[in-house]
């Protein structure tokens, strides 16, 4: 089997584990789960919402669990996650539509661009070991050690107020209404760029270390060794030997490390009050919208899914011994 | 969480053990973690009879900033910001260090069994660890967590540790496969050595470093994932933790009333703490790989007085004439 | 064939610095001569890579050189001395004057390029103006120079045998036509008969294109078979240098006779294995005096004192008196006091 085929079987199967893990959480707890959920909201559901959790879990009806199981299944299909309460009675599917787009602007480019820009600058670290650049390990460790959150309130509180250029909450001004022309776009791009820096800075630092260890665990190896008596120019040492190999790794562990820096960014559109699906998922906990959230959950996890998919394409196009060739 | 992939395959030396050890602790990053680590584990353990006040109790100082009665200030309700963070350490170390242990032990068990074992129900093992992996940690705790009944710190901590096992059984699965085609172990199999004696006494002792580096790993992430669900309101009940004081913070609109006191004591303390444990795990790997090792001097003086840096490609002249013992060119 | 081309003077490296320093390599005196093929050889840890790597400033840290003299002599020009070019023209000098080929091999090919590119990369280094076709004609014919067939350009060093990745390395070091070629127990990890078919093929080489090389192995036996004159190191020092037919016929050093011994020749008369008893020496705390002292069956009590010097045997030269450089490649110098020299050789 090659090996994409391989990943593709691979993701199938986590996403249906992932929508299976869905469908038993709330029924491993013993007795009827919409009556826990009742009890956890402490009588904050409405009657609606209630009859749509027995719906969502499939027990307005008289059926045993594997016929909710595949009940649970044919709704997913169809794009059916139930309805928010939240917002309701607004279906969950389309309130995720709304977020959706909002975080995977944010969250997606400032995710990709603070592994590059990451992966570059430790490069440079790595391979000027025991240089000046050695005196930003110790501050690199300490940003990586900041939770993303706390570093946009410190964002916050630092650099918006009432005169500063960045707004504190947000993703566009309010008084505009989204349409592509240039207003709007600047302004969108205004509301960014302060929460877009906080991921940035946070998620940069750790790939900075490891892209460093690997650059001087690579910069022993024999063939960096040769190109250098090979008398190759020092970038093309550094670029084309040293770092080409050290990248292998690090975007492997990227892919890994997707499904736990998500979570993290997404608290920072909590904090800047960014209209994307973090911000809903920081709603649905505090309304208790169970449906809202397992749709998050499941958005996520295949939102996760594909970027690691197409982490394993550029780890493919990077690595020829994972190509099968004559 | 830093992701840095472990590259050192855990390499058996027997005689020098002793020595191995005391240049663990003689390593100037795992020694700085270790004496922040034993501070806050000090603090966790005192914290309750060392904090002036009692963090929920209310006063009238209502919001203020620190002074020599409120180090760290107060809070809307007039609680002390200084006792709330050190009474909250505990409920912090304790998640850590319970999820920690769990996952530690699912991982070697999970990862060291399909390592070792091999077939069919090592690459479903393997399976289960990497869906595990890919799987959002964030999103899963919260639907975990708003189905429970009750959530208290034990049970944030179980369900963190059932949950974050997966890098662990990823790394030590593919040590131990590394390990299983060593000669001694070879040795063993053929003398009939019991399968779980070999596992045992042949291989665990050699994944050591890769199991603690493990551990300080999942613990980063345990305090990093119950900070966040606090923060979000996923409490433990009535405990404190330094999530939770960073939710009040939140919800009470502390920025927007210049309260930075409020939140930057917590946040100071996660980093202060996560570092540490950073540290610990990057003395740890440079122990397993000498490569990442800092070799002492990496700059060294020349016999003329120029300092020039040691690198690969390009060795240092100290001096170019003959060398003291050497005969002189004719 | 008398001119040098390599002038090592008393070499020095060490790993670490100060205290903790190793000497791993000891006032080498070493020449090789134009088109020769010299042999080095020691016991594994005796030093040899230290100073192929040395001599090329290509150690590892924590190596450092602290002292000597590399003196490269260029067709018709002055002496250059390696160690005291700057980054750049020892870039220059890399693999344009000499190349190397190193001991682990099977690394030695970055495992993300193709053949193609690795081949080419080099030319490009050394010399930019070329067109890339005008490279890849010349990469072509390397590999046709080692016997590999030129769809094997496109290839990634994985899809290759270790044999001839081996080749690919060799036929990079004929690139730019090098007047030295180092090559660090280029074989090594191969099964013997490949060894020997890529060793024929090297000497061939050789004497088709007209570079010198420093064969540095082990395995005295492929020496004596492959190499005009041999040198042994023993604990960081050359113990004893000698055409290789004199050194097989009659070793001096207790050393390098012990090693003959070690292995099987394949041609000539047979001789009984014996091996050499005890460990090579722990660098850390070398003996006093002959550092093979220990291990020695003909240890007498200066041995332990005093460390013997390499110089001309009294009794097995007619041209003792001429100056070191001037040598012809029949000459022979050893460190032992079995032998010990005239004082007036210098
Ligand atoms: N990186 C290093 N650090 C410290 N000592 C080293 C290093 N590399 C080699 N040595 C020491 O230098 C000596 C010579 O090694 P080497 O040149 O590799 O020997 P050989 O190639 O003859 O087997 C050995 O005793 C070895 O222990
Ligand atoms: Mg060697």
């Amino acid at each position: 089997m090659s090996y994409l085929l391989k990943r593709i079987v691979f993701y199938v199967f986590t996403a249906w584990a992932a929508i299976t893990i869905n469908f038993f959480i709330p029924r491993a707890i013993p007795g009827d789960p919409v009556q826990a959920l009742i009890t956890r909201s402490r009588g904050q559901m409405t009657t609606e919402a209630v009859q749509s959790l027995y719906v969502l879990f499939g027990l307005d009806k008289d059926a045993s669990l594997a016929e909710q199981y595949f009940s649970y299944l044919g709704q997913l299909l169809r794009g059916d996650l139930g309805l928010s309460f939240t917002y309701f009675p607004s279906p969950v599917s389309q309130v995720l539509g709304d977020g959706l787009p909002w975080t995977l602007g944010l969250v997606g480019i400032t995710t990709v661009l603070g592994f590059l820009i990451g992966t570059a600058l430790g490069t440079g670290i790595g391979w000027r070991r025991g240089s000046w650049a050695d005196a930003l390990i110790p501050v690199t460790t300490f940003v990586s050690s900041i939770p993303y959150f706390w570093l946009g309130l410190i964002a916050i509180a630092l650099l918006t107020g009432p005169d500063s250029f960045f707004p504190a909450s947000g993703a566009y001004d309010n008084g505009l209404v989204p349409n592509p022309d240039l207003e709007f776009i600047g302004s969108v791009v205004q509301h960014g760029i302060l929460p877009a820096f906080t991921i940035l800075v946070s998620s940069m630092a750790g790939w900075i270390l490891s892209m460093r260890n690997m650059m001087v665990t690579v910069a022993s190896e024999d063939y960096v060794t040769v190109a250098h008596a090979k008398g190759l120019s020092d970038r093309r040492v550094m670029v084309g030997y040293a770092a080409r190999n050290a990248l292998l790794p690090n975007v492997s562990g990227f892919a890994l490390s997707l499904g736990f820096i998500v979570g993290g960014t997404l608290l920072v559109e909590i904090v800047f009050s960014y209209p994307g699906l973090g911000l809903q998922l920081f709603q649905a906990v505090g309304a208790k919208d169970y449906p809202l959230m397992q749709g998050i959950f499941l958005i996520i996890t295949l939102s996760v899914l594909l970027a690691n998919f197409l982490a394993d394409v550029a780890y493919l196009a990077l690595d020829p011994r994972t190509r099968r060739e004559g | 969480m830093t992701v840095v992939p472990t590259t050192g395959t855990a390499t058996p030396v027997a005689a020098p053990v002793k020595r191995r050890r005391l240049r663990f602790v003689a390593n100037p990053k795992a020694t700085t973690g270790l004496v922040i680590l034993g501070f806050f584990a000090l603090v966790a353990i005192i914290g309750p009879w060392i904090a002036p006040y009692d963090p929920s109790g209310r006063s009238n100082d209502l919001l203020q900033g620190p002074s020599a009665a409120h180090w760290f200030g107060t809070t809307h309700l007039g609680q002390d910001i200084f006792s709330q963070v050190v009474v909250g350490t505990r409920s912090v170390i304790v998640v850590g260090f319970i999820a920690g242990i769990v996952a530690t032990i699912l991982s070697v068990l999970v990862g060291v069994t399909s390592g070792y074992l091999g077939g069919a129900g090592s690459e479903l093992l393997s399976a289960l660890s990497n869906v595990f992996l890919v799987l959002p940690a964030l999103p899963l705790m919260i639907i975990i967590t708003s189905t429970l009944p009750e959530t208290s710190t034990l049970t944030i901590a179980l369900v963190i540790g059932l949950t974050s096992w997966a890098w662990g059984a990823r790394v030590l699965r593919a040590q131990t496969l590394s390990l299983r085609g060593r000669d001694y172990v070879e040795a063993a199999r053929a003398t009939g050595e019991k399968t779980w004696r070999i596992i045992l006494f042949e291989i665990l002792p050699n994944l050591t470093a890769v199991i603690a580096s493990g551990f300080v790993g999942t613990v980063i992430f345990a305090v990093t994932l119950e900070i966040t669900l606090a923060f979000i309101g996923i409490g433990a009940g009535g405990d404190w933790n330094w999530g939770t004081v960073l939710y009040w913070a939140q919800s009470q609109q502390a920025l927007a009333q210049g309260a930075w006191w409020w939140f930057v004591p917590a946040g100071l303390a996660i980093a202060l703490l996560g570092t540490a444990l950073s540290l610990v795990n990057f003395g740890i790997d440079e122990f397993v790989s000498p490569r990442l090792r800092g070799g002492g001097k990496t700059n060294v003086k020349t016999a003329d007085g120029h300092t020039v840096r040691m690198r690969v490609g390009f060795t240092p002249v100290l001096a170019t004439k003959a060398g003291p013992e050497g005969r002189e060119t004719p | 064939m008398t001119d040098a081309v390599l002038e090592i003077r008393g070499l020095n490296v060490d790993y670490g610095l100060g205290e903790d320093a190793v000497h791993a390599i000891r006032d080498v005196d070493l020449t090789l001569h134009r088109g020769e093929v010299l042999g080095l050889a020691g016991e594994s840890g005796s030093g040899k890579s230290t100073l192929a790597y040395g001599l090329t400033r290509l150690l590892p840290p924590p190596g450092v050189i602290t002292g000597g003299e590399v003196l490269y002599h260029p067709d018709g020009g002055d002496p250059v001395d390696v160690l005291r070019m700057d980054h750049a023209a020892l870039r220059r000098f890399r693999w344009a004057e000499t190349a190397i080929v190193f001991q682990g091999a099977m690394n030695s090919l970055n495992p993300v390029h193709r053949i193609s590119t690795q081949l080419t990369d080099v030319i490009k280094a050394h010399d930019p103006r070329g067109t890339s076709a005008a490279r890849l004609a010349r990469a072509r014919e390397l590999l046709h120079l080692v016997g590999i067939s030129a769809d094997r350009l496109e290839s990634y060093p994985h899809q290759l045998s270790g044999g001839m990745r081996q080749r690919v390395m060799i036929g990079m070091a004929l690139a730019l036509e090098p007047k030295v070629v180092i090559m660090d127990e280029p074989t090594t990890a191969l099964d013997v008969v490949v060894q020997r078919q890529i060793l024929r093929q090297l000497v061939e080489l050789r004497e088709r294109l007209g570079f010198s090389v420093v064969f540095i192995t082990h395995d005295l036996s492929l020496l004596v078979e492959f190499s005009d004159r041999i040198a042994i190191m023993y604990g960081g020092r050359i113990v004893e240098e000698a055409a290789s037919a004199d050194l097989y016929r009659d070793p001096l050093h207790p050393y390098s006779h012990g090693l003959l011994n070690s292995f099987p020749a394949l041609r000539g008369p047979k001789r009984e294995l014996t091996g050499i008893p005890g460990s090579p020496p722990d660098l850390r705390g070398m003996p006093s005096g002959c550092a093979f002292h220990p291990r020695c069956p003909h240890a007498m009590e200066r041995c332990g004192v005093e460390v013997p010097v390499l110089g001309v045997p009294p009794d097995k030269s007619t041209t003792a008196h001429v100056a070191v450089d001037q040598r012809s490649p029949a000459d022979r110098t050893v460190a032992c006091w079995l032998h010990p020299v005239h004082d007036d050789g210098f």
